[in-house]
């Protein structure tokens, strides 16, 4: 193939990733004998002779025994990782629109705040009147979150959604044996077709069985399907609304008073929270329980797969079996001050982690609160959603939209026709986008649409990048047509072209070994 | 290209090539394709008894877990170990060298609920 | 102040394209009864200036570590953090990007994390490691989980040691609720160490149910048990053998894996991150190879493009939910990648022999620290001979004329964070299960569990002591 057909005609200026052309050799090669970065401090003390305590002396590791790590300098070090992150694409180098995930810009601020020695160089367990500063944050997250979502209390403590979800669903296990003096926790929960595979995973975690609900023909919770399987079974029915298709369920209030009908708690999976803040409350629908993703709605960065933070806000009957601690506040009976302090919530499910949670990302979600405040949350709502029905659009001639509605901060095209006409896979498309300077939508899910590519612009994308990725998906459209054959060898000018993933299965090599 | 005529197909995309009362199992040509390139192959361990329609194992694609239904109810007698190391023979050879297991029938009537590779083929269309 | 760049007038060109006359009207779908008619009541829109400032007066009310000398651990470790590392993390291409799911342009992140995993089995001497858990205590629990489908759900019982860390033991009893584990606890002795004699007889009276044991190496209390015995007999009833371990100490202590491990796990924190409160650090998870296909969580591997150049992927992406959905070998989908990036960084840094000299140089300290503090007549073993084998934390009965908590806070003012206390009162209670938990009010003697890191100097050491001595 030749250079010129491969570059792209729109090639767009809006991205800066990716500008080392790999391979790289690993850290691990780059080591020489005798070199070190970091070295333990002058010893002051005389040598302990560890060989001599008994017992330990079993359990120490001869030279030879011991791990073999890298020999490097802190300019290698430097090197080598400023190389590596120079193959990545992030949010910072151009537009990232994975549906779903919420990839806005992640402010400096919060960067820093949560770097404050302040915040930063806490001990766990250090007393608690010398770190009242953080509590207050916690304490003031949890209030703000619980307003934002409409609910009576939340739990700091999962560290990621799917974390957040299993919490949720042990506190339902137990407010139902609450609910019948300990004779049934029930033992099934509902989701639809179109939820993330953490629902299902979570809900085997938290021992239920999983019963699917198919969508209707609108992409949207078929309420008669539903209602067929709503019985005295049913712990729990858990959505995602806005649904992972980007559509806002119309008959969300009908849909929780049929779970609620039969006993069944209702599970928000926040994930879509960003379409909606300051629009609707989760809470004010009908939910009894939800999580939010700091690192989607609250701009926490993704860190290239986390940490995030996943906390559960729930209606007051839930409040109890909470995972904890969480803080509370009381009023200091001599001085009147405010005053935080850790405590378990009184029936709680217990601890899901070590420690209160990722405290550091909440800081990063606390200052982001108060940076936007009420109308500027409202602000974000309507920006992502505009922004995402203006490319469903714009793209609308050119690609087919699953659902052909207004949607809500993301919507989902199908490259079913292109596989039928022209044997291009959405895949193809996702990976010829690299090379317009784009990171790809989502791609395959939800699962019930064909050849999904589910598009989420989030608010703090700026008009000229909409419109230059729009460019671009609009020039693959007619790439598909003209040379299908340029998109299955895509991409072109990434560090790395396409991996063989089936060869990386069968013979896994999962950790660098010396040859 | 039409499947193999000696041998009886489940809708499920199994085949099953009967000598006396055992019969040898795979997946067909259309669901090897439909799966892309097989990585990984979970089979019973020989012993095993299972009605038919019932799960016996596994085929993984880089990015999908398809479960294997035994079309013929009976106890496994042979599993093929060669997929262990060589899981893309599914795919190379789907009706010779990549078969999975060899059941030993239970009840020869299970056969009467499958198809023939016309009928097969025809179901596909 | 919000990071929206599209303006008014921006706003009006697109609702034309749109075909709406306000963004409002993008929600007609919102059932009204549902729909806010006010913004929600939460403070903000503050301007960066005046919240730097308020951020900066929360942060001043907390007393962070810098302003006392810390002899704190039990989880949660001041070890000293390169200043590179900070340097490094700050790189948008890192921390803004997301999972790897494009390897394509994510192999930055791709191949840091397959270094990562090759540190942790370098570590641990396992075969195979995951690109990190929330946090040691979710790994510990995931590890049972995982030994659950190695015996195909035919053995629920956990034998889990006392002697871990109590908030493991909390999160595994939350995780035990829904019944699919069924873990058994096995006590620790006087000797603040797990009961080896319960141990055995656990393991027989559960014969042929048991399946993994999970076991501390060093114990919660900083103290190296001997833990062969116990591996060997774990084998012997067809257990899986889980360690939880911590990662400085493996700098020093034999491999797991020499010991007979077959899954490995631990709070990764001790590797660079920071202590932030307790959380994120990372749980790092290792396994032996014949283990692999019920690993939780994602893993990286190394492959090549069409070219024929070398790359990393996620694979082996068919255990997890996104793929097996209910049947997937966890829910985890975040991880802890950053810290994972942050640990990959850390073992570069200090090699081989940085990690077994800042491990000896924290031992060192604590050895010193523990019999200075003997030499005060202020405390006393927990166990009437002189057990040795620990690592860089020691627990301590404190024997002295001050009720505990008055005795911790008034060296705190005196700027020390004098260890963690464990228990208040009267220890006579060996059966007492939990060790955190209060016991009764007699106030005869308290256990404070001690921790030096490298960061402590002679001179901090002797000064502490010094006060402690004058306290009484």
């Amino acid at each position: 193939m030749d250079k010129a057909a491969i570059t792209p005609e729109v090639h767009s200026d809006a991205s800066y990733n990716c500008s080392y052309r790999g391979p790289k050799e690993t850290i691990y090669e780059l080591s020489e004998v005798g070199r070190s970065c970091l070295e333990a401090p002058a010893s002051e003390l005389p040598n302990l002779d560890l060989k001599a305590i008994p017992l330990l002396s079993d359990y120490l590791a001869t030279d030879e025994e011991g791990p073999t790590l890298p020999q490097v300098t802190e300019t290698d070090i430097m090197r080598h990782y400023t190389h590596l992150a120079s193959m990545n694409f992030g949010v910072d180098g151009g537009m990232y629109p994975l549906g779903s995930c919420t990839m806005k810009y992640n402010p400096r601020l919060n960067e820093d705040a949560a770097r404050l020695p302040g915040f930063a160089s806490l001990h766990p367990y250090q007393p608690e009147y010398s770190v009242q500063g953080i509590l207050q944050i916690m304490h003031e997250l949890q209030e703000d979150l619980a307003e934002i979502a409409g609910f009576d209390a939340t739990s700091l403590q999962p560290s990621a959604g799917a974390h957040g979800e299993y919490a949720a669903l042990m506190a339902f296990r137990s407010a139902h044996l609450v609910r019948t003096e300990g004779k049934t926790a029930r033992n099934k929960v509902i989701i639809p077709d179109t939820a993330h595979g953490t629902n299902p995973a979570s809900v085997a975690m938290a021992g239920y069985q999983t019963v699917t609900v198919p969508s209707s023909s609108e992409g949207l919770v078929d309420l008669d399907a539903l209602r067929e399987l709503l019985d005295e079974d049913v712990a729990a029915f858990m959505l995602t609304n806005p649904n992972t298709l980007g559509l806002f369920e119309p008959q969300i209030v009908e849909i929780n008073e049929a779970c609620h009908a039969v006993g069944a708690f209702t599970y928000c999976d926040g994930a879509n929270l960003n379409a909606i803040l300051g629009v609707a409350r989760p809470g004010d629908m009908g939910f009894d329980a939800l999580h939010i993703n700091l690192h989607k709605t609250f701009s926490t960065p993704h860190g290239g797969g986390g940490p995030g933070a996943g906390p559960i806000c729930v209606k007051e009957e839930l409040a109890p079996f909470l995972p904890g601690p969480v803080v509370t506040k009381f009023t200091h009976g001599d001085t009147g001050l405010d005053l935080y302090t850790l405590a378990m919530p009184e029936n709680s499910i217990g601890r899901v982690r070590s420690f209160y949670g990722n405290v550091s990302v909440m800081v990063r979600a606390w200052t982001y609160i108060r940076s936007l405040g009420g109308d500027g949350l409202k602000d974000v709502a309507h920006q992502a959603v505009l922004s995402a029905n203006y490319l469903r659009v714009v793209l609308q001639d050119h690609f087919k939209v699953a659902f052909d509605t207004t949607c809500m901060h993301e919507f989902v095209l199908t490259g079913a026709p292109f596989k039928d006409a022209h044997g291009v896979r959405t895949l193809d498309v996702a990976k010829r986008l690299l090379d317009y300077g784009f990171h790809p939508p989502t791609i395959y899910f939800p699962l019930l649409v064909d050849e999904a590519m589910m598009i989420e612009p989030t608010e703090t994308e700026p008009l000229k990048d909409l419109d230059a990725f729009a460019d671009a998906m609009i020039a693959i459209a007619r790439e598909i047509k003209e040379t299908p054959e340029l998109l299955q060898g895509a991409p072109y000018t990434t560090p790395v072209r396409r991996l063989d993933e089936a060869a990386a299965v069968r013979n896994p090599e999962l950790r660098w070994r010396k040859d | 290209m039409a499947s193999p005529t000696d041998r009886k197909y489940s809708t499920d995309h199994e085949w099953v090539l009967v000598d006396g009362d055992v019969a040898t199992i795979g997946i067909t040509k259309y669901a090897a394709d439909q799966l892309g390139s097989i990585v990984f192959v979970e089979l019973p361990e020989e012993g095993e008894s299972f009605g038919s329609e019932d799960a016996y194992g596994e085929v993984e694609s880089v990015k999908s877990v398809s479960e294997l239904l035994l079309p013929v109810g009976g106890e496994v007698v042979a599993i093929n170990q060669a997929l262990e190391d060589a899981p893309e023979t599914v795919n190379d050879d789907p009706y010779g060298e990549g078969w999975l297991v060899r059941v030993r029938l239970d009840n020869k009537g299970d056969l009467d609920e499958l198809i023939d590779g016309a009928a097969y083929d025809a179901s596909l269309a | 102040m919000n990071y929206i760049s599209i303006t008014q007038n921006q706003r009006k060109l697109m609702l034309q394209r749109v075909d709406a006359a306000s963004t409002d009207e993008l929600y007609e779908v919102v059932p009204e009864s549902v729909r806010l008619d006010s913004v929600p009541k939460v403070t903000g829109g503050m301007s960066e200036i005046d919240l730097s400032r308020q951020l900066a007066e929360l942060a001043n009310i907390n007393v962070a570590a810098h302003e006392y000398t810390s002899f704190a651990g039990a989880g949660c470790y001041d070890h000293y953090s390169p200043a590179f590392i900070d340097h490094l993390l700050r790189r948008p291409e890192f921390f803004t990007a997301y999972t790897p799911y494009q390897p394509e342009v994510s192999q930055g992140t791709l191949q840091a994390i397959y270094e990562y995993q090759t540190g942790i089995c370098e570590l641990t001497g396992m075969d195979v490691a995951n690109a990190s858990m929330y946090d040691g205590a979710t790994a510990l629990v995931e590890a049972a989980f995982m030994a659950l489908r190695l015996t195909r759900g035919k053995r629920k019982v956990m034998l889990v040691s006392e002697a871990l860390h109590p908030e493991k033991l909390e999160t595994m009893m939350t995780y035990a609720s829904s019944e699919l584990i069924d873990p058994v606890f096995v006590p620790v002795n006087d000797e603040l160490i797990t009961d080896s004699q319960a141990f055995l007889s656990l393991l027989e009276e559960y014969a042929g149910e048991v399946a993994a044991v999970l076991l501390p190496y060093p114990n919660f209390f900083g103290i190296i048990e001997d833990v062969s015995p116990l591996i060997i007999a774990a084998k012997e009833a067809g257990a899986y053998v889980v360690l939880d371990t911590n990662p400085i100490m493996l700098g020093l202590l034999k491999r797991p894996a020499e010991l007979g491990a077959d899954i490995v796990v631990g709070e990764g924190q001790p590797l660079g991150s920071a202590m932030s409160f307790g959380g994120p650090g990372l749980g790092y998870f290792a396994c032996t190879q014949k283990c692999v296909r019920q690993l939780p969580g994602r893993l990286v591997g190394r492959t090549t493009d069409v070219d024929g150049n070398r790359g990393y992927v996620l694979t082996m992406s068919t255990r997890e939910q996104h793929i097996r959905r209910e049947k997937a070998t966890s829910n985890i989908c975040s991880n802890h990648a950053l810290n994972a990036l942050i640990a990959g960084m850390y073992l570069a840094a200090v090699g081989s022999k940085g990690l077994k000299d800042i491990a000896t140089d924290c031992v060192t300290k604590a050895h010193y620290l523990r019999n200075e503090l003997l030499t005060t007549g202020l405390f006393v073993s927990p166990k009437s001979d002189n057990v040795q084998s620990f690592g860089y934390e020691f627990p301590l009965v404190y024997t002295g004329s001050l009720p505990i908590t008055l005795w911790h806070d008034e060296l705190f003012e005196r700027g020390y964070l004098a260890g963690v206390i464990l228990a208040e009162g009267s220890l006579s209670n060996e059966d007492e299960g939990h060790l955190d938990d209060t016991a009764d009010n007699s106030a005869e003697t308290s256990l404070v569990l001690f921790a030096t890191t490298e960061k402590r100097t002679r001179a901090e050491i002797d000064e502490f002591v010094q006060v402690v001595k004058d306290l009484g």
